[in-house]
């Protein structure tokens, strides 16, 4: 059964989660917590960058949180929460050494693994840099045997400085070499970086874009917006994924919660192409 | 060798693509300025004489207001183009822009530049459908801010 997990030789039910062990807490912004976790008995199966999983605050709720690190490399998992509900809020307050579910991995992923051989242009927008680190890391951790390669150009706008993810990871990545752009809708004066929309800073992207693949991340206006940007500057539709959100309860494609016009967002996303079919459903009103 | 302003000014992509003598033109009211980081470049209130065609560096457009501390609303960079003020009555800047990258700019005088382009309506229409794309451009990043891009938790 290929939902069952696949360390020991147990079955496990898909909507039963495991627990894991809170080892590191980092807050990022004001409102913002990543956890560091650990499984307190058997591990989830292998995750792979884009991919989300069901994290449970033991008699609060479930909710859905994208992994936000290469879960391929030999560290804790990480999930990066913003308490913006009952759920999301008792899951930041949880204390170090605290105990939370986890179920998964589900759903689709950014496909970093086809990415050694292109230019790869990041676009993340508010907490849309957490859904995006992982495959950040990997794509970094792929130039650096020769320590050159295909570009890897992140850029990452948020409503002013002090919503800004990973920062000083960020100058980590820079210095691993990666093309940073960093853009604020607002800022206090001593912020020596761009004031302006993110989809104004792609223009400055030294990238060809018609080669190039991008991966979109953040709030669905700002994906509309960024990929319809990337599309005016030669990008093919095909070369652009999106990580698309909705209100998920099961995570396996049983409940229909998460429906988005003809598509289950957490079985067949939350990565998807942006075709003229994502377009026109991003577009839509009704959906 | 140095360039000449007609030549920087040729080149700039707001500016690029205008004939010979249209370049000329424009050249006659221009010169090349250097600013250093935290300069003031204009002040909001005072009169508005200048367009500047940023050819590197960044200028930072701040809004004051009494009892707050400034906000930084848009910054402007290279190959772009800051101060509309000069173009309409009563010719005052309207925002404070402070030099926050060094600053290499073509300053163009708006009074002389309204004059050429009064005198010669064909450069006039061509100054002005360029402006006005820039305009648009910025109009339409604004209407996004007001969107509030970054606002909901998608993502998380
Ligand atoms: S969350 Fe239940 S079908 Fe997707």
């Amino acid at each position: 059964m290929a939902l069952a997990a696949e360390a020991g030789s147990e079955v496990r039910h898909p909507l039963t989660p495991l627990r894991y062990r809170v080892v590191g807490k980092r807050r990022e912004t004001e409102d913002t917590v990543t956890l560091s976790l650990l499984p307190v008995d058997r591990p989830i199966a292998l995750t792979r960058p884009g991919q989300f999983n069901m994290l449970t605050g033991f008699g609060v709720g479930e909710i859905a949180i994208s992994i936000s690190n290469d879960p391929a490399a030999e560290e804790p998992l990480e999930h990066t929460i913003r308490a913006v509900g009952a759920v999301s809020s008792a899951l930041c307050q949880t204390p170090p050494e605290g105990v939370i579910g986890v179920r998964g991995p589900f759903g689709t992923d950014w496909g970093v693994a086809e990415l050694s051989q292109t230019d790869t242009i990041v676009v993340a927008g508010g907490i849309g840099l957490a859904p995006l680190r992982g495959a950040i890391r990997a794509l970094l951790e792929r130039r650096r045997p020769s320590g050159k390669g295909h570009l890897l150009s992140v850029v990452v706008g948020a409503r002013n400085p002090s919503q800004l993810l990973f920062e000083e990871e960020m100058l980590a990545w820079q210095r691993a070499g990666a093309h940073l752009q960093v853009t604020v809708d607002t800022a206090r004066p001593g912020w020596s970086g761009p004031v302006g929309v993110v989809t104004d800073q792609l223009a400055r992207v030294p990238a060809d874009f018609s080669n190039a693949v991008a991966l979109v991340c953040g709030p669905e206006v700002m994906i509309r917006y960024t990929a319809r940007a990337l599309v005016d500057l030669g990008m093919p539709r095909d070369h652009i994924r999106i990580s698309l959100e909705r209100n998920m309860q099961c995570g396996v494609g049983l409940c229909g919660h998460c429906q988005l016009g003809p598509w289950l967002t957490c079985r067949d996303g939350p990565v998807f192409t942006y075709d003229l079919r994502a377009e026109g459903i991003l577009a839509s009103p009704h959906r | 060798m140095a360039e000449s302003i007609a030549e920087l000014i040729g080149r700039h992509p707001v500016l690029e693509g205008l004939s010979p003598e249209d370049v000329e033109q424009v050249a006659g009211c221009s010169h090349n300025i250097v600013a250093e980081m935290g300069e003031i470049l204009f002040r909001e209130g005072d009169p508005a004489t200048t367009l500047y065609l940023i050819r590197r560096g960044q200028v930072s457009l701040e809004i004051h207001a009494p009892g707050r501390e400034p906000l930084v609303i848009e910054t402007v960079g290279d190959g772009s183009v800051v101060g509309w003020s000069w173009l309409f009555p009563p010719y005052r800047w309207t925002l404070t822009g402070r030099v926050t990258a060094t600053l290499g700019a073509v300053a163009i005088d708006g009074s002389c530049l309204r004059g050429k382009a009064d005198a010669d309506r064909a450069l006039g229409y061509v100054l002005m459908r360029r402006f006005a794309a820039i305009m648009l451009q910025r109009l339409l990043a604004t209407r996004l801010r007001l969107l509030d891009l970054y606002g909901d938790g998608a993502g998380s």
